[in-house]
């Protein structure tokens, strides 16, 4: 049984054969579409180090099956940068040191910039942690994450105001 | 990860039928049923996608009040639903201290509360699971046994349920709507959860092809939400299932309680009600020592499972934090970290030793 599903990745429409409905959505990026910057900790929803945007939204792409997600939008660290220019917050964590070894640096990217579209933390850093907590960083980066996604936010929000003007 | 059928119906009718087949399970946002799949813990034959059955992602404001909230919608909206967490601020305060972001971003509302027990033997395949393999035994009993239950458990399984969300809502009398291949039902939460007695395998009193279409929470439990609260303690300060956890509500009139609502979590295999304990406060004034007798009312019919005693005494306590918190009133904005008996609520005046300092 082969499954026929439409994906758009970074902008990009992709139609996936699925020949075994097991694939996750981790898996596909990683094994299948040679995007391997969403990175595999854990395989069970404990880590973050898989998180992706599904239509806008963080989730953790190890607990999605490609074939229930058919139509979807997905987001990866590979979608955000335009050229050699960083996205926000992929600046704002170089500017705040946000990493060390890097291995889950591309779950936290995509969790903030989630986290900012949510727009329930305002600018408290203790807001900012509780809703990073799904994002393990084994190098205890924390102290840069927090400012890196407080920094990011504003600047976020300056360019909106820009934008509008 | 086993081999299984995808099916992707279209329709409720045609889900419930392909759902009522022996081997089948239902899948929503699948946080859980993957890894429990992953785990070879569920070995499905036949995976049911319920995700694009239609109109069961709407939270609807029922002409008398009541809210009906379809089974897909996800945790996250819910909670961040402005009209949803005034109304019902305890349900909103639960959903926001389970899981991580990601979670509640794809968690469904019919699948939380079908969610597995976290019991390390009932996950590992080498264990004696009675839950997981029927009559295999419970090495829980004798083994690391310090978080499960204190109450309503047997000599065959001594899991708790770990669902958050479900805890406010056996309080308020939530109730499901059910279909399934002999019609449709209404089930109260607080009876969709079956205790282990003998056959701790039959996990719910879902018939198979049975299908959570909504939850609804009656307009009468709108009355508490001046002094509602969910507290649970945790291991850490946040993405964990509690130790144990509380939801609190009261309903005050001129200084004295009219009603009061409680019910507790992490202590049984089911969101556990306190009917006596809740009795015990109707129409007197919320005292401290009121507050201390409805909490050992709640306990009264615990004990120990294993090293798990402590429970006992922490369950007390967290019913008399959230007794208290609650009358102190639901707070304007949720806390930084929800439901934490560690979020500073400034305005607080606590009874007895606050850790606010």
């Amino acid at each position: 049984m082969s499954l026929s599903i439409s994906l758009a990745i970074n902008g990009q429409p992709r139609h996936i054969a699925l020949d075994d409905p097991r694939v996750t959505l981790l898996d596909l990026l990683r094994e299948q579409l040679d995007l391997t910057g969403t990175k595999k900790g854990c395989d069970r929803g404990q880590c973050g180090a898989c998180t992706v945007l599904v239509d806008g939204r963080r989730i953790n792409s190890c607990l999605a099956l490609v074939a229930s997600l058919d139509g979807a939008e997905i987001t990866t660290i590979e979608g955000l940068a335009a050229g050699e220019v960083l996205h926000p917050v992929q600046a704002a964590f170089i500017a705040h040191d946000g990493f060390q070894c890097g291995y889950c640096t591309p779950g936290q990217i995509m969790s903030a910039i989630g986290l900012i579209t949510e727009g329930q933390a305002g600018d408290d850093p203790e807001r900012i942690r509780e809703l990073m907590s799904g994002n393990i960083c084994r190098c205890g980066a924390y102290q840069g994450i927090t400012e890196a996604v407080l920094d990011a936010q504003k600047a976020l929000a300056e360019r909106k105001g820009r934008d509008a003007a | 990860m086993n081999r299984f059928d995808y099916i992707r119906p279209a329709s409720v009718p045609e889900a419930i039928a392909a759902g009522a087949a022996p081997g089948s399970v239902y899948l929503a946002a699948g946080t859980n049923l993957l890894d429990l799949m992953k785990g070879a813990v569920a070995q499905p034959e036949r995976i049911v996608d319920i995700t694009r059955l239609p109109g069961l992602d709407r939270i609807d404001w029922l002409p008398g009040g009541d809210v009906r909230i379809g089974a897909l919608v996800r945790n996250a909206d819910l909670a961040y639903d402005m009209r949803f967490a005034r109304t019902f601020p305890a349900v909103a305060e639960a959903l926001l201290s389970g899981a991580s972001p990601q979670l509640r971003n794809a968690a469904t509302v019919g699948g939380n509360l079908m969610q597995r027990t976290r019991c390390a033997y009932f996950h590992d395949l080498a264990s004696a699971c009675n839950r997981r393999a029927p009559g295999s035994g419970c090495d829980a009993r004798d083994g690391e046994n310090r978080l499960h239950a204190v109450l309503g458990w047997s000599e065959s399984c001594v899991a708790t349920h770990p669902s958050d969300f479900s805890v406010p809502l056996v309080a308020l009398d939530a109730v499901i709507e059910v279909e399934g291949p002999a019609g449709a039902r209404e089930i109260a939460v607080a009876a969709l959860h079956s205790l282990p007695g003998t056959t701790p395998e039959r996990e719910t009193v879902l018939a198979p092809g049975e299908l959570i279409l909504a939850l609804r929470i009656p307009v009468r439990a709108a009355a508490f939400a001046r002094h509602a609260r969910y507290l649970k303690l945790r291991e850490r300060a946040s993405y964990a299932f509690a130790v144990v956890s509380a939801a609190a509500a009261l309903e005050l009139e001129a200084g004295v309680i009219r009603e009061a609502r409680i019910a507790l979590g992490g202590v049984a295999a089911k969101p556990w009600r306190a009917n006596e304990a809740e009795l015990s406060l109707a129409g007197i004034n919320p005292t401290r020592e009121a507050f201390l007798k409805a909490a050992e009312l709640a306990l009264a019919e615990a004990r120990p499972s294993g090293d798990n005693a402590f429970k006992i005494e922490l369950a007390r306590r967290i019913v008399m934090r959230a007794l208290t918190l609650a009358l102190e009133g639901t707070p304007a904005v949720m806390p930084a970290l929800p439901a934490s008996p560690f979020s500073a609520i400034p305005e607080a005046k606590l009874f007895g030793a606050n850790h606010v300092a």
